[in-house]
This record gives structure tokens, C-alpha cells and sequence, in this order.
């Protein structure tokens, strides 16, 4: 046989083999299912077009309530300059050809006795099964002198890129040579545990060449991070940590790190140990799981338990939680998990429809960030599903973070696969 | 004709045995995660089922199970100079590689323009056919030996450098055949062959 011939053969073979797995649907006979998705980021958009993908006779609708999906992941690249906030905006019509109908609303509850989602504006949608991923929500209480209002005016968050994310680019571009800018990261567990130290790396990376006296403080809650060595090495390398002449600083909460009051009309931060002044002044409040996730009664505290085999909530049967809101540790909240929950949770609801009882997941992830022009770190890891105690455990001997001291090639290689990550992503979610 | 018609006879015989082989597959299966239930978390890197949108990580649909079990056993042993794939492949066992590489041999690729510069690609389909062709057969496409037509420059790039530099093993013959090519156009040859394998989509 020649090789030619041998490689159709694969495919043929391999082809039915697959069409195996993927074929038949849910119902023949009768009314489609229906599966009310809340929520359009990556997580819910992922969910409903696998839904599709996996089971093209059930009928899926997802409730959003914004127009477009603005990416918070590689927002940061806006803060430097080297992103617009144009290019993370995607709309939804990638669904809408996948035979998803996106419906723009925001949902206010869900009776799961009825199975039926209501929203704001009144509407009902009937489902057999419904999946929530409604991301986080702000604890606005936990800094006093911190409201939703001071966010959108002069202290932003910009945690959900959008708006916030551009008024934090002006003022750091208006911000006088040598200002101060204040970042005040979160105590765990909160959305994308490296971003805060990514942000402050961008802004350095900004100023290095604008403002070359500048200095970024992060006041932490906390007294670790993720990817702190790989950050530290980045920041030592790139804007002199560690000498007197640093442009970035961090104070940890065991140093007095931690922020409990913000006077926003001089911009000053009250810590536990002293004062702090800045020209620009970023919080990133501390976290919980989204508004809807309480209205529905899915949380435990302040986030959602679910069955980690299917992503099923613990609380009512027929609703799955996804992503940040979930409580899936030791997954991180981050984009690639939560992309990553949705395939595991859709082949539990077509599992389900079938009559047939859930395989085992398997899970992924992986993340990037860009510390400088040239320099790009990477955390990843591979998850399996223990059923004894229902929890999600990495792989022994698997993932981890990019080495200390890889070679200058390594580290910009991996700016390059952070780009690549972010567009495949974006397209495995939505087109 | 007569030829032809034997070879699809042969054809249809070998298909149905490896049909009825694959619908054992799942019987012998026993516990852990489904092929499909991996393949799926590699999307968000390699797009969804394997063709990637670039620009860096490489599609990885419709590529030969072999040569996918392959580059997976040598990422594991830590044999390819790779920034994260060495961690993930350390997860998986040799049978859970090929279950992974028969599903992503069964995508279909989905290719993607690239920007290339036209005169180079030139150069390099003349370069492909004189050293490449008998091994990357089709002018590179997917089959015995790793995708190459159509597949991301910047990722063809870091593949060669990484090759030229002894960062990752030659294949037999390749470094002889690599050479040569260098040797007839110099410092073109290898941006040659990668505008050339990049203009195909």
C-alpha cells in the first residue's frame, strides 16, 4: 500500500470513528431540548456552542446583557498602548451561525421548579437544563469610601475591560513624568489570579519609555502571588526590582499591604500600617461570585458549589455553574478554565438528554502573561476529577509554570503563543 | 481503471476492518476520560478540534496519529525545546496519546491566509521540491511527516531555528536535505520554504 493510500484510509476510518461519538441526536421523536445559557462570556459562550456542536437538535439561548463580549483577558495590553480596546470587542453573530439564539437581556432569576429563567424586562424562557456563568461580582462594602459610582468616575476598576479599562489608559497617559500609580490587588480567591501583577508590568512597560520616573506601587491583601518568582525575575530584569531605583513596588499584606479605607477626592488609600498618595489610583475590590448566582439561590457563601464531575450545582439540580463563579478549585479562575468547565459540563447535559450517565472530565489550564515587550510567562496544568471527594486535582508530575531563567528566545517565544492563545480562545468561545 | 478498481475493493476492506477495530475501542476503554473529552482542552491553544488561528501555535487537524503520538512522547520526555507543551504531555499515557491523535487525525484542517512575500514563496516551492517533497510529500500537507502547507509561519520558524540551532533531534536524512538547501540559497533558503509553506492555504 502506498503512503498515500495509507493516510486516506486513516481519515476514512477515523472520520466514521469520530461521527461515532458526535451522531445521534438527543431526540428524535417530540419537542427539542432546551438549554437556557446566562451569561456571554467565556464560559457561557463556550457552553453554547459545544451544545450545538455536540447536539445540533437542541435549541440553545443565551441571555447576555451587554450587546457585544469585551475580553478582560489581554486588556492589560491596552494599559501599555499596545492593544485598543476595539481589538478584545467581539460580537455574538459567530454564535448566531452555530444556530445559537442570543438574546439581549439580563437575567434576573430562575425558579428551578419550573425550570424557567426570567428577566429583567419579563420575559420567560423555558429549559431542560440551564447553564449559569455570570463570572464575579464586586464586594463593595470591603474598602470603605469605594463605590460602583468613584469606580466609574475617577477610580477604576477596570476589571471588566470596558470603559474603565480606557479611563485608566488616559490617566495613566495624562499622569505628570514621575507620578505615582496605585494598584490594589485583592485577596484570593478572586478572576485571574496573575492579572493584577501583569497590570502593574504593562504599566511599567508603558512608563519605561514615557515616563521613565514613574513608579507603580501594588498594595496586596495577600502575601503570595501567582507567578511571583517568574514576575520578580521579569521585574528585576526589566524595571529594576529589588534597587533603590525600582519603578515597580510591592508591598505584601503581612507588610501592611492591606487597604481599608480610600479618601477619592485626594486620592489617598488608607492601609493598615501608613498612608498612600497616588496620581493614578486602580482597585480591583474584592470578589464573589455574579448577582444572578444569589438571586438563584446557587451560592454557598460567595460562590457557587457544583458536582465537579458535570459542573451541576449542589444546590439545584438542572442548573450548572461555570467559571469564575463556580467553586472548582484547584482550578484557577481564569478564561481557559472556565472554557475548559463548559465542554465537561455540556457533555453532562447531552449525556443526560441521552439517558446515559456522564464520562469522566478532564480539564486544562493554561495562561499567559506578558511582563515585557519580549517578555511572556506561562502557568498550565492538566486536571483529572477525584469522585471520593469531589474535587478537581492537577496531574502529579504535570504542568506548572515556565521555568526561572529561561532563555531570552523562550520568553519571547511565549509573547507570541500569548497572542496565539488569546485568538484561539476568543474563537474556540464564540466563532 | 482495472487498477482503480481493485485499489477501492482493497480500500473498502481495509476500511470496514478498521471500522469494526474502532467500535471495540470504546469497550476496551475502561475508565478515565473519552478522546474527544481531551481533544476538546486543547482548543483553546490549537482552535477548536486543531485548527489554529494563529499566529504561533500550531494546527494540529488532520495530522497522521503517528506523528502526533510522536512529538507527544517527545514533549513528555522533554526532548523538544517547547515553553509549555513539555508540561501538558507529562499528563497523559501512551494510550491516551493515541486516542487523542486518531481524533485530531479525524478533524478536517481549516487553513487560514497568512501574509507572505510572494518572490520568496517562489523560491521556496522550488527549494520544497528539490530537498523537501520526497518526505513532506503534496507540498508539505498534512500526512506521514508533521503539516507543513498552510501551517503558521511563525510556528515553521521556531521549529527551524530550534532545528538549526540543535535544540530538537533532526529527523533521518533532514539535516543533510536542510543543508543542502542552505547551501544552494544561503540565507534565503530557510525563509524561503517558510513564506512557500505559508502561502498555501
Amino acid at each position: 500500500m502506498t503512503d498515500m493510500k495509507r493516510r486516506t484510509l486513516l481519515r476514512a476510518a477515523a472520520g466514521v470513528g469520530a461521527l461515532g461519538t458526535l451522531g445521534a441526536p438527543a431526540v428524535v421523536l417530540g419537542a427539542p431540548r432546551r438549554v437556557v445559557v446566562v451569561g456571554g462570556g467565556v464560559g457561557g459562550c463556550t457552553a453554547a456552542k459545544y451544545l450545538r456542536k455536540l447536539d445540533p437538535s437542541i435549541a440553545v439561548t443565551l441571555i447576555e446583557s451587554q450587546p457585544v463580549y469585551t475580553s478582560c483577558f489581554m486588556s492589560n495590553e491596552v494599559l501599555s498602548g499596545d492593544r485598543t480596546l476595539q481589538s478584545l470587542t467581539f460580537g455574538y453573530d459567530g454564535l448566531r451561525r452555530h444556530g445559537v439564539e442570543v438574546v439581549q437581556g439580563t437575567a434576573v432569576g430562575i425558579d428551578p421548579e419550573k425550570k424557567q429563567v426570567q428577566t429583567a424586562a419579563g420575559d420567560r424562557f423555558g429549559y431542560d437544563a440551564c447553564v449559569v456563568s455570570p463570572g464575579v461580582g464586586f464586594k463593595w462594602d470591603a474598602i470603605e469610601g469605594y463605590s460602583e459610582q468613584v469606580a466609574n468616575e475617577t477610580i477604576p476598576h477596570a476589571w471588566f475591560a470596558g470603559a474603565q479599562t480606557q479611563l485608566l489608559r488616559n490617566q495613566i497617559e495624562s499622569m505628570p513624568e514621575g507620578g505615582h500609580v496605585i494598584i490594589v490587588a485583592p485577596p484570593n480567591p478572586f478572576k485571574c489570579p496573575p492579572g493584577p501583577y501583569e497590570r502593574a508590568s504593562q504599566i511599567a512597560m508603558y512608563c519605561k519609555h514615557h515616563k521613565p520616573r514613574a513608579k507603580i506601587t501594588i498594595l496586596d491583601a495577600k502575601s503570595a502571588f501567582s507567578k511571583q518568582g517568574l514576575y520578580m525575575e521579569g521585574w528585576r530584569k526589566l524595571y529594576g526590582y529589588g534597587t533603590d531605583n525600582s519603578m515597580i513596588q510591592w508591598l505584601s499584606g503581612a507588610a501592611g499591604g492591606e487597604v481599608e479605607e480610600l479618601d477619592a477626592s485626594t486620592r489617598t488609600l488608607i492601609a493598615f500600617v501608613e498612608d498612600f498618595r497616588g496620581d493614578v489610583v486602580n482597585i480591583i475590590p474584592p470578589q464573589k461570585a455574579g448577582a444572578i448566582a444569589f438571586a438563584a439561590d446557587l451560592v454557598d457563601g460567595d460562590w457557587c458549589p457544583v458536582d465537579k464531575r458535570t459542573f451541576e450545582s449542589s444546590r439545584h439540580k438542572g442548573i450548572y455553574v461555570l467559571g469564575d463563579a463556580s467553586i472548582a478549585s484547584r482550578m484557577p479562575k481564569s478564561a481557559y478554565a472556565a472554557n475548559s468547565q463548559a465542554k465537561v459540563a455540556v457533555a453532562a447535559i447531552v449525556a443526560r438528554f441521552r439517558g446515559q450517565e456522564p464520562g469522566d472530565p478532564t480539564f486544562v489550564n493554561t495562561c499567559y502573561s506578558i511582563v515585557g515587550e519580549e517578555f511572556g510567562i506561562s502557568v498550565a496544568a492538566v486536571y483529572g476529577f477525584d469522585s471520593h471527594t469531589n474535587t478537581i486535582t492537577p496531574i502529579p508530575g504535570s504542568g506548572g509554570v515556565s521555568p526561572l531563567d529561561a532563555s531570552p528566545e523562550i520568553r519571547k517565544r511565549e509573547v507570541s503563543y500569548a497572542h496565539s492563545w488569546f485568538k484561539n480562545v476568543i474563537n474556540d468561545m464564540m466563532e | 481503471m482495472e487498477d482503480m478498481k481493485r485499489n477501492e475493493s482493497v480500500h473498502t476492506g481495509i476500511r470496514r476492518l478498521l471500522l469494526a477495530m474502532l467500535a471495540l475501542l470504546p469497550a476496551a476503554v475502561s475508565a478515565g476520560p473519552s478522546a474527544q473529552a481531551m481533544a476538546f482542552t486543547c482548543a483553546g491553544c490549537h482552535g477548536t478540534d486543531g485548527s489554529s488561528v494563529g499566529p504561533s501555535m500550531p494546527a494540529i487537524a488532520g495530522m497522521d496519529p503517528e506523528v502526533f503520538v510522536d512529538a507527544m512522547k517527545a514533549y513528555r520526555q522533554d526532548e523538544r525545546n517547547s515553553s509549555i507543551m513539555n508540561r501538558l504531555a507529562k499528563a497523559y499515557s501512551d494510550e491516551q496519546f493515541k486516542e487523542m491523535g486518531w481524533f485530531f487525525a479525524s478533524q478536517r484542517l481549516e487553513l487560514f491566509p497568512q501574509r507572505y512575500d510572494a518572490a520568496l514563496a517562489e523560491r521556496g516551492a522550488q527549494l520544497h521540491d528539490e530537498y523537501c517533497e520526497k518526505c513532506h510529500e503534496n507540498g508539505g500537507r498534512p500526512g506521514d511527516a508533521g503539516t507543513l502547507a498552510g501551517q503558521w509561519m511563525p510556528y515553521l520558524e521556531y521549529t527551524m531555528e530550534d532545528f538549526i540551532n540543535g535544540k530538537r533531534k533532526w529527523p533521518r536524512k533532514m539535516k543533510r536535505k536542510v543543508d543542502a538547501a542552505i547551501e544552494e540559497a544561503g540565507d534565503d533558503a530557510i525563509p524561503a520554504l517558510v513564506h512557500y509553506y505559508g502561502s498555501q492555504h
